[in-house]
């Protein structure tokens, strides 16, 4: 829902649901072809994974990661920092069933309260129950395997895995911004991503906090999901999450420094706009007020970029020779 | 030996344990026949709803349970269908047994499930509703009415599945005097057995001429509620009072 | 207890509100598809597209301003298109000087940036509009129709319903926490991260709530029988009324939408 920053430049909003009208319906539609075939792979595998009791269970967690939405706790300033859930319900659901609660989620948060449209409803879901869930599960499962499944991993990796996820997701939105012509990249990449670097730890505190709770009085429910990599589409949303990770990390940082690869794509689509939409041409000199030079702005996302890259080699590298027995799921 | 074709419920040596090792019950026996209308009573923890779970499946216990001719525990999946059919379980909280988008949507989920064809799945709502007199609340949505309404719909939920054996935990509880009164005389016009899980021994007065006692999971007394009423003692050592 | 503020439905009997769920979701959909396809700038045809959601609103006598001051909620995002003011060439409108640096604000960046507020505020009023004139569960049928999975359908409709109960507990709990955070002098809260402990473990509270409430819930549904399959009331096709109104309805959006496009 809405977040309020008060003392960050007020360049880009940190709300991460798209309203219609900011992408273009090229990008919408393949961002409802990515969701559909996403959504898809989740129902079938929900379908098989969990027993009859997935639909009360994935209906209500939905419903509370949804008032859990209303749970809020000020950051700093003015501003406050609440949940988006991706990581949570990855981590106690598992991935194929958190994509299903966390496309309920926001699905209706854009049918019942206009929080996102509902053309772009495919890209909202994209970034936030499919990259979300992706990369939570992805980073959550490496660090777990990393700590060898100690406690303290869960909380360590529950942390990480929720500040991952918001930042992705929120370079996701800028990219599908800059795409459709609507905000240069090298404007809206590092603005999102920066400000979702703090939003996300405050998604990383709270998640921790309901994981420590959690532990305290339900520990068998952390054991809800599907034990980690013992089945293969599990694995496979676990690579594939670190790859999201790694792509928008590196590819992010060079958007916004060669924004031209990505006007050209906004102005490949104007024959469903105006003839006369020209590309973008990027002054450098004023189009990151608040940092003395493009180059910084860029610079510093780079370098955080780098940061998650080195972490997720380090994580790919521990999965080649992690020795991990396959515990048996319980229903 | 020739079992009596009345027997709605036979319950033998019935223990049951919580996974975390709590004991629940523990060699309860009861018999109870078509027609009759008994009262569960007994301290919080007693295990009385516990004992009612245990009736149509959801719970499996040690011991025989014996619903409306057929065995409970181990029954196959067709054969759980039909003592769930059978036996019409009303849940304590409403809200947790109203979990449609509409009333209707509600009370036609057991005849759904039935897989009765639509045109049926409709009769049985239409007189299920017009029996707890909430004929005109079928388009409504659950979470708007109150908890008397919620509570009348609940029993709609199960009436419309014409079972034989109707189960209720603690059906009066949470509502004001004038939605209890109501509620039971209702409960009077049911034809069903009725076995009641109750605190309100005001409405086991009323209602039920057979008493239970249950206590810490065992069974205590067994027999007629004017008897049972009475005994002063023998209510205040298990938790109850006289009405 | 009742939650209007979460419910955006608002009873009528109006010509919209009668028309059948399953129409208003298309038409609904393909309405923001035509706002969306609008070229740059054409400011006649947002006046027409406007013109239509506004003869919506009073259909569906909620009166002129209804859609339009809720669909103003878009509008902090609007900032995200700001940059293009200043970042697209053209004809030079203004500048600003901030320190060293120099924004200049150009026609095109201009009509772009109010373009993209201008679709984003039409497109609002129509889901606005569908979601004041129609009952959730309502949808939910129109979401089946179009295609929409019935398992998804189904876990769309236990988290509706029990949205309301969970709030319900969340705001309790909020309540219970600020009814223990005062002080007298009003200063203190400690640290951000025991606040962050005390949100998570309500957080954690929430989840353990809802879980077990969904086991409840899966009780009572096992009790009538659920056996993990989806079963559903078969809805009426629709009549003849319905589709004209639905073919219509989809004939002006497209002939809107061709208009746009061969003119600007």
């Amino acid at each position: 829902m809405l977040f309020a920053p008060k003392f960050l430049p007020l360049l880009v909003d940190s709300q991460m649901h798209i309203p219609d009208g900011f992408l273009s319906v090229l990008v919408s539609v393949v961002c409802w072809g990515l969701t559909v075939l996403g959504v898809g792979v989740a129902l079938w595998r929900t379908g098989q994974e969990l027993d009859e009791r997935k639909i009360p269970l994935m209906g209500v967690l939905g419903a509370t990661i949804f008032a859990g939405q209303m749970l809020n706790f000020s950051v700093a300033g003015g501003t406050s920092g609440h949940l988006m859930g991706a990581a949570i319900a990855a981590i106690l659901l598992g991935p194929w069933p958190a994509v299903l609660v966390m496309t309920s989620v926001v699905s209706i948060q854009a049918l019942l309260f206009q929080d996102g449209g509902l053309l772009v409803l495919g890209a909202n879901v994209f970034n936030m129950a499919i990259v979300g869930v992706f990369v939570a599960y992805g980073v959550y499962q490496t660090i777990l395997t990393l700590t060898r499944n100690k406690p303290w991993g869960t909380f360590v990796g529950g942390f990480v895995a929720a500040w991952t996820s918001i930042v992705i997701a929120s370079l996701v939105v800028a990219l599908q911004l800059a795409l459709s012509g609507t905000s240069p990249a090298n404007i809206s990449v590092p603005a999102m991503g920066l400000i979702h670097m703090v939003i996300g730890a405050g998604e990383g505190l709270i998640t921790i906090g309901a994981l420590a709770f959690l532990y305290a009085t339900r520990r068998d429910l952390l054991g809800l999901a599907p034990a980690g990599p013992s089945r293969a589409s599990n694995r496979a949303v676990w690579i594939g999450g670190l790859i999201i990770a790694l792509a928008l990390a590196v590819l992010s940082p060079l958007a916004s420094i060669h924004p031209d690869g990505l006007e050209w794509v906004a102005e490949e689509q104007g024959f469903l706009n105006t003839a006369q939409d020209a590309p973008y041409e990027i002054i450098p000199d004023y189009v990151f007020p608040g940092l003395p030079d493009e180059r910084v702005a860029t610079i510093l996302a780079g370098i955080v970029g780098a940061l998650i890259v080195f972490g997720t080699a380090l994580g790919v590298a521990y999965l080649r020779h992690r020795r991990q027995p396959d515990t048996a799921y319980e229903a | 030996m020739v079992k009596t074709t009345s027997q709605e419920i036979l319950i033998k040596n019935l223990n049951f344990s919580y996974p975390d090792g709590q004991m629940a019950l523990s060699n309860v026996s009861l018999e109870i026949q078509r027609g009759e209308r008994v009262a569960i009573v007994g301290p919080n923890g007693a295990g009385k709803s516990t004992l009612l779970l245990h009736l149509n499946g959801i719970l499996r216990g040690d011991g025989r349970v014996r619903v409306a001719g057929l065995e409970v525990p181990g029954a196959s999946d067709g054969a759980l269908r039909r003592v769930r059919a059978a036996v019409g379980l009303v849940f304590q909280n409403p809200d947790d047994q109203l979990f449609s988008p509409t009333v209707f949507d509600d009370v036609a989920f057991g005849p759904l499930y039935m897989e009765l064809p639509p045109q049926e799945v409709d009769r049985r709502v239409t007189r299920a509703l017009a029996w707890v007199g909430m004929e005109e609340y079928a388009g409504r949505v659950s979470h708007h009415l109150s908890t008397g309404e919620k509570k009348r719909i609940a029993i709609a939920t199960v009436l419309a599945m014409e079972p034989r054996l109707l189960a209720l935990d603690e059906p009066s509880a949470g509502l004001d005097p004038r939605a209890r009164r109501s509620l039971i005389e209702l409960l009077c016009t049911l034809p069903q057995t009725l076995v009641v899980s109750t605190h309100d021994m005001r409405l086991v007065q009323e209602l039920c001429p057979r008493t239970v006692i249950l206590d810490q999971g065992r069974l205590v007394a067994d027999g007629s509620t004017q008897e049972i009423l009475n005994d002063e003692v023998l209510l205040n050592t298990h938790g109850l009072e006289r009405p | 207890m009742h939650y209007h503020f979460l419910d955006p439905y608002r009873p009528a009997k109006s010509v919209l509100h009668t028309l059948d769920p399953r129409v208003k979701l298309v038409l609904t959909v393909a309405f923001i598809l035509a706002v969306a396809l609008a070229p740059t700038a054409a400011w006649p045809l947002y006046t027409l597209l406007l013109a239509l959601a506004v003869a919506a609103a009073v259909a569906a006598e909620l009166g002129v301003t209804y859609a339009l001051k809720r669909a103003l909620l878009a509008l902090p995002f609007a900032l995200a298109a700001l940059p293009s003011l200043f970042t697209l060439p053209g004809a030079r409108l203004f500048s600003l000087q901030i320190g060293q640096w120099v924004l200049t604000a150009t026609e095109p960046g201009l009509q772009r940036v109010l373009s993209v507020v201008l679709k984003s505020w039409i497109s609002m009023q129509a889901a606005v509009l569908l979601t004041a004139t129609t009952e959730f569960p309502d949808l939910l049928v129109a979401m089946r129709a179009i295609g929409v999975p019935r398992l998804l359908v189904a876990i769309f409709g236990l988290m509706w319903r029990y949205l309301f109960v969970l709030v319900d507990e969340a705001i309790r709990l909020i309540r219970a926490r600020d009814a223990r955070s005062g002080s007298p002098m009003g200063q203190g809260g400690r640290t951000v991260w025991w606040r962050a402990r005390v949100t998570g473990g309500m957080a954690g509270n929430l989840f353990l709530r809802g879980y077990e409430r969904s086991e409840r819930i899966y009780a009572a549904m096992a009790a009538r029988g659920y056996d993990g399959e989806v079963r559903t009331f078969p809805q009426p096709p629709l009549n003849i009324g319905q589709i004209i109104v639905l073919i219509g309805g989809l004939i002006s959006l497209g002939a809107l939408t061709l208009l746009g496009i061969w003119f600007w």
